[in-house]
């Protein structure tokens, strides 16, 4: 057992703060207000090897591994939420192809990736197949070599700034079959629908994508015919250390604005800080915050050890992200009315926390991946 | 960062959890139901080494880390919450002020015995009008020559009244507030040492709990801890370490609830199929699962941070708030799996509740832990 991070674990935290803080912070609240895709951002993610955290440098990767990505993820989603999502999502990207993908399409993807490119992103849900993941109806016709792929997918994020998008698709109905294909930018017949108006996470880039008589060649799969859900199960049980990570950023920016604002503001002839209706919200946050880190870390561990985590990423999922947007909540609390206006960023981190109990699997799938562990 | 056990904590786990179904499960229910203190099961824990897990082997400890200690003490009150909390007190709080601030004369003499399970310590520091607010101590002890003469009442003592030494906390100078504390080892033989009523408590019946009388004690100075004054900080030393083992009794109680009511989700059968079936019941598995996992990684974490001699006041009291409230939630939520069942004494569910309560209002409760943390915060 040994609770510090390593000194490159620590070296990514000091750096990836430095950058969260002095870069993506001061425009955090300009890109929530313009609902404005922060590419400038993306780029010095790529620059400082950010984006390819999951695999090796012959890829183009920087192999930092699970715990430093979870550590990066976190600094960078405290200082901006909406790229944190899009840096999750394109390591996530990168991770599968990593995993799942041939030497080709390796190369050809991951260098992209990692270089800031373009962002990845990962189409599994439909209008109507959100957490009943395996009801997918978007259809990959066999047609000699090709693949030509009909139906539509929703809320995707980096939809529109994606250099590869990994797309599930039923092959065969009957015994149902779903696989994965990268699908590139471009191909005719894949057409990047209008972005959502969302409450929070606003410069993130979350679209509809759809494809009508989309030809792709055969060598497009990632993984085998058929191997698309455990793809995506692969790729989620990771992705939720990312969520899990990105709503602790989240929420520990919001207790550092009212930890500073509760020592700061007067009433009754004191600092708020001193009384113990204000005390106790900080308290609680900070030792739940306390306990969803260590939930993360935890499943990043064994994640970095090929311990199988499932059960531990949704218990890190489900605690931190609820843990964290009650975090937001007493943060908004704290500071009363200035808690409710753009002048502070608490209000932005409620919106933009409010998500993570939703996406890559919804609090409520994460209860049923753990109670299962538990009953089986 | 690793999460992994050690291969003594392992052993010290499978050693413990072996013991602990074996020989204190089958006796919890008799042992709360005729509030019987254990005296067998300490004696079995003393041949452990649970009596003095990390005290040093040549001060007649086993010679662990804290990380061991928490870990055994989760098995020990996962079958008994009661046998949990008198091997908790023994270890942090009567062996460890010892070790910290004795004399090696007063460690020879105190500390060997009780950390080899041969005797039992207890913790003087409560008063009927000191509790949160522990600087407020009435017990006064006036030097007279070589020693002290200590006069007052302590009371809401665990252990008290089998106990053979008491770390004991006396104003040596009013004027002085909390900086005029001053702690002892006492013998609880001692003329003038005398014991109230053992208290009816709702739960953890098997620990005996009850008030001690002092009249005109004479202590040597040598049974003095630490200096003069030195006595608050010798507490909330103490207490630092108290609540890592409070946090694993708690630890041990939410297992408890979880397991029991597991099982019976499983085996009870509603509207034609396992009620472990509906969401409703999964639901309150998952959040028992996933609060207490947290809790055990708050505990783990301020234990080893004391292994590793660093400051852990404040991740010592989030390990213990969060640890007895989940406790407290797990036993709420076993109960009400349980139906009605969970009500009546057949099925350990309603002892888990009763058990788990304590471990919000003992050693701290969770409003001092809230302040510690909240003060932790605020300062950084």
């Amino acid at each position: 057992m040994d609770f510090r991070f390593t000194d490159e674990q620590r070296q990514v935290e000091e750096m990836v703060r430095g950058l969260a803080r002095k870069e993506f912070a001061p425009r955090a609240a300009q890109v929530d207000e313009e609902s404005r895709y922060p590419a400038e951002n993306h780029r010095r993610l790529a620059e400082l090897g950010l984006l390819g955290m999951l695999y090796p440098a012959s890829f183009g990767g920087s192999e930092a591994g699970p715990v430093s990505y979870a550590i990066a993820l976190r600094e960078v989603a405290g200082g901006c939420a909406s790229t944190g999502v899009g840096m999750a999502v394109t390591n996530m990207v990168g991770e599968a192809i990593f995993r799942f993908g041939n030497e080709e399409q390796r190369r050809r993807y991951l260098p992209m990736l990692s270089g800031g490119k373009g962002a990845g992103a990962f189409a599994l849900t439909e209008p109507g197949a959100g957490s009943d993941a395996g009801g997918l109806s978007t259809f990959a016709r066999e047609d000699g070599e090709h693949f030509v792929l009909d139906g539509s997918k929703v809320f995707i994020t980096n939809g529109a700034h994606a250099c590869v998008s990994i797309v599930l698709a039923v092959t065969r109905r009957s015994p149902r079959m779903i696989s994965a294909f990268l699908v590139d930018p471009g191909t005719p017949g894949f057409t990047v629908g209008k972005g959502e108006h969302k409450m929070g996470l606003k410069g993130s880039d979350t679209v509809s994508l759809s494809f009508e008589e989309c030809r792709v060649h055969g060598s497009a799969m990632l993984g085998s015919p058929g191997e698309g859900l455990k793809i995506a199960l692969s790729a989620l049980d990771g992705g939720r250390i990312g969520i899990a990570s990105q709503a602790i950023g989240i929420a520990r920016a919001a207790l550092a604005t009212a930890t500073e604002y509760a020592k700061d503001r007067r009433q009754f002839g004191q600092a708020i800080g001193e009384f113990q209706a204000i005390q106790w919200k900080l308290a609680d946050a900070a030792t739940e915050l306390d306990a969803s880190q260590l939930l993360a870390f935890r499943a990043a561990c064994l994640k970095e050890r090929n311990v199988p985590y499932t059960k531990e990423a949704s218990m890190a999922k489900v605690f931190a992200t609820e843990a964290g947007n009650r975090a937001c909540h007493a943060a908004i609390q704290v500071l009363g009315g200035y808690g409710y206006i753009r002048e502070y960023p608490v209000e932005r981190h409620l919106r933009d926390i409010r998500v993570t109990t939703i996406y890559e699997g919804t609090s409520e799938i994460q209860r049923l991946v753990i109670s299962r562990a538990l009953t089986r | 960062m690793m999460f992994e056990l050690t291969e003594e904590q392992r052993m010290i786990q499978e050693t413990a959890r072996n013991f602990a179904q074996k020989e204190v499960l089958p006796k919890a229910a008799e042992l709360d139901e005729n509030s019987r203190f254990p005296t067998e099961l300490i004696r079995q824990m003393a041949e452990l080494g649970f009596m003095g897990i990390a005290i040093p082997e040549e001060y007649g400890g086993a010679g662990m880390d804290h990380v061991c200690y928490a870990i055994a003490m989760e098995e020990i009150s996962r079958a008994c919450a009661s046998t949990g909390v008198i091997m908790s007190v023994n270890n942090s709080l009567a062996c460890d002020p010892i070790l910290k601030f004795g004399s090696e004369e007063i460690k020879r003499e105190y500390l060997v015995p009780m950390a080899s399970g041969k005797k039992l310590g207890c913790f003087g520091l409560t008063e009927p009008g000191a509790g949160s607010d522990a600087g407020s101590q009435k017990t006064t002890a006036v030097r007279d020559g070589d020693s002290y003469v200590v006069n007052g009442t302590k009371n809401f003592i665990t252990n008290a009244p089998q106990a053979d030494t008491c770390v004991l906390f006396t104003m040596t100078d009013k004027s002085k507030m909390h900086k005029g504390i001053t702690a002892f080892a006492i013998d609880m033989k001692w003329k003038g040492v005398s014991l109230g009523k053992p208290e009816k408590k709702m739960g953890i019946k098997a620990s005996a709990t009850s008030s001690i009388i002092f009249e005109d004690v004479r202590v040597p100075a040598k049974n003095r801890l630490g200096n003069e004054g030195d006595g608050f900080k010798v507490a909330m030393n103490t207490l630092d370490g108290g609540r890592i083992g409070i946090a694993a009794q708690a630890l041990g109680i939410a297992r408890a609830s979880l397991e029991d009511a597991l099982t019976y989700a499983k085996d009870r059968k509603q509207f034609g199929q396992s009620i472990s079936d509906f969401q409703a019941i999964q639901w309150m598995l998952a959040d028992i699962a996933t609060e207490l996992d947290a809790a055990r990684l708050l505990t783990w974490r301020a234990a080893w941070m004391k292994d590793h001699r660093m400051r852990h006041s404040k991740e010592s009291a989030m390990a213990k708030l969060y640890a007895s409230e989940t406790a407290m939630r797990a036993a709420v939520k076993g109960v009400q799996i349980h139906g009605g069942y969970g009500y009546i004494r057949e099925y350990p569910a309603e002892r888990h509740f009763r058990d788990a309560k304590i471990t919000e209002i003992y050693e701290g409760t969770s409003e001092i832990q809230r302040l510690v943390i909240s003060a932790a915060l605020l300062k950084e």
